[in-house]
């Protein structure tokens, strides 16, 4: 078996809600991945510290106050300053159809919304590592399709 | 590249260190051939210990009350390492690495810059410590971190491993968790170079407390400090952080270095 992902799940903003957040947690630590998870109520300079001193390998982010506008891209655009260009960024939560496109845009490679099958989200962990440049900093169009 | 990285990490750069204690975890860099590319080794210095493992049974509060400590070592302007160990499911390898949720003090700006935490998990080791932690403290200190500080997984009576890696260890204990027999029993509490009672805001702490005591006058040779902390109340925890800073060996983690 080769080593196990290290996953950073976070929950920026001030946004109480974090069964979402654990159920996903709990699901990629089921498929055999390291899941470090932050707690609740983060920045977005904590986050990307934490992803950076935990050397992970992909960040999930989740919301469901309503904030994801503001929050994602701020995460991303630090990263991206800290040179963790090869970070894979998903999100999911609360997140509005019409809301995703200037996700996709800032590097985030999927988003996930209520009533996704876990299943999916261990897909997307698979594709986007079978894949190449799709770390938040690096150049690519692609983005998951997802069911929710 | 990784000698690159290793330089980069001993300048300070986070990002350079979390990848190649990584490399260490992963087996693709071993400590013999990172510690000659430092062209260091790290030697105690004048009798104070570098490694320090926090461990007792899960849910005494070793995360919480930690936190306290950093703080009150990062205000004193040390450098500290901290490996917080969690278990690996046995079942899938997975596991949910959860000591950052009760770890505050890496979220203040003001001090972060001295404190470095990493989650472990155990991966296929068994115990409470993998033993790739002993690596990763080398390298750790081989860096210029000053003080190396491990959290074990909780820990039972007999989970004594963290012994053959730390220079001392630090049992921390909770309020009704047992009676003056448990006390008496083997283990774990022998190893202690000092044990911290937690939760002592809660009924029964003090009690314990003495019944520790006076289980370590029953025996020979040194008698470890016992002390009460609340984590959640910060009593005793500035305290319990200044006696520990300048722990003696009890001479007790040494005899179980078999």
């Amino acid at each position: 078996m080769s080593e196990p992902w290290r996953i950073v799940v976070a929950k920026p903003g001030l946004d109480g809600h974090d069964r979402g957040a654990k159920v996903v947690a709990r699901a990629l630590r089921d498929a055999g991945n390291e899941v470090i998870y932050t707690g609740l109520r983060r920045s977005a300079q904590q986050i990307v510290d934490t992803v950076r001193d935990e050397d992970a390998r992909f960040l999930g982010l989740s919301s469901l106050s309503g904030a994801h506008e503001h929050l994602f891209p701020r995460v991303c655009e630090l990263l991206k300053q800290q040179g963790l260009n090869d970070v894979i960024v998903f999100g999911g939560g609360i997140i509005p159809l019409g809301d995703r496109e200037p996700l996709y845009a800032c590097g985030i490679r999927a988003i996930f919304g209520p009533g996704t099958p876990t299943s999916e989200i261990l897909e997307f962990v698979d594709k986007a590592t079978q894949l190449e440049n799709t770390g938040v900093g690096q150049e690519s169009d692609w983005h998951w399709t997802s069911s929710a | 590249m990784t000698l690159e990285f290793l330089e980069q990490a001993k300048l300070g750069d986070r990002r350079s260190l979390a990848r190649m204690l990584s490399a260490l975890e992963n087996g693709t860099l071993h400590i013999k051939d990172a510690l000659d590319a430092i062209g260091e080794t790290s030697e105690p210095r004048n009798g104070q210990w570098q490694t320090l493992a926090i461990t007792g049974a899960p849910g005494v509060g070793k995360s919480c009350l930690l936190d306290g400590l950093l703080r009150h070592w990062a205000q004193l302007g040390i450098r500290v390492a901290v490996l917080a160990v969690d278990p690996s499911s046995p079942r899938t390898g997975g596991a949910l690495l959860g000591d950052r949720v009760r770890m505050t003090v890496v979220d203040d700006v003001e001090l972060n810059d001295l404190i470095y935490l990493r989650s472990v998990a155990t991966r296929k080791a068994s115990g409470s410590v993998p033993v790739i932690v002993e690596d990763m403290t080398k390298l750790l200190l081989a860096l210029g971190w000053q003080r190396v500080i491990i959290e074990t997984v909780g820990a039972g009576q007999s989970e004594v491993r963290c012994a053959a890696i730390a220079d001392r260890i630090v049992v921390v204990e909770g309020p009704a968790r047992g009676d003056g027999i448990q006390a008496e029993k083997a283990g774990l509490l022998e190893l202690a170079d000092a044990v911290l009672v937690n939760k002592s805001d809660l009924p029964g702490a003090e009690l314990h407390a003495d019944e520790i005591r006076e289980s370590f006058e029953l025996g020979i040779g040194n008698k470890p400090p016992v002390l009460l902390t609340s984590a959640v109340q910060h009593t005793g925890v500035s305290q319990a952080a200044d006696l520990l800073l300048t722990l003696a060996s009890s001479g007790r983690s040494e005899r179980a270095r078999w």
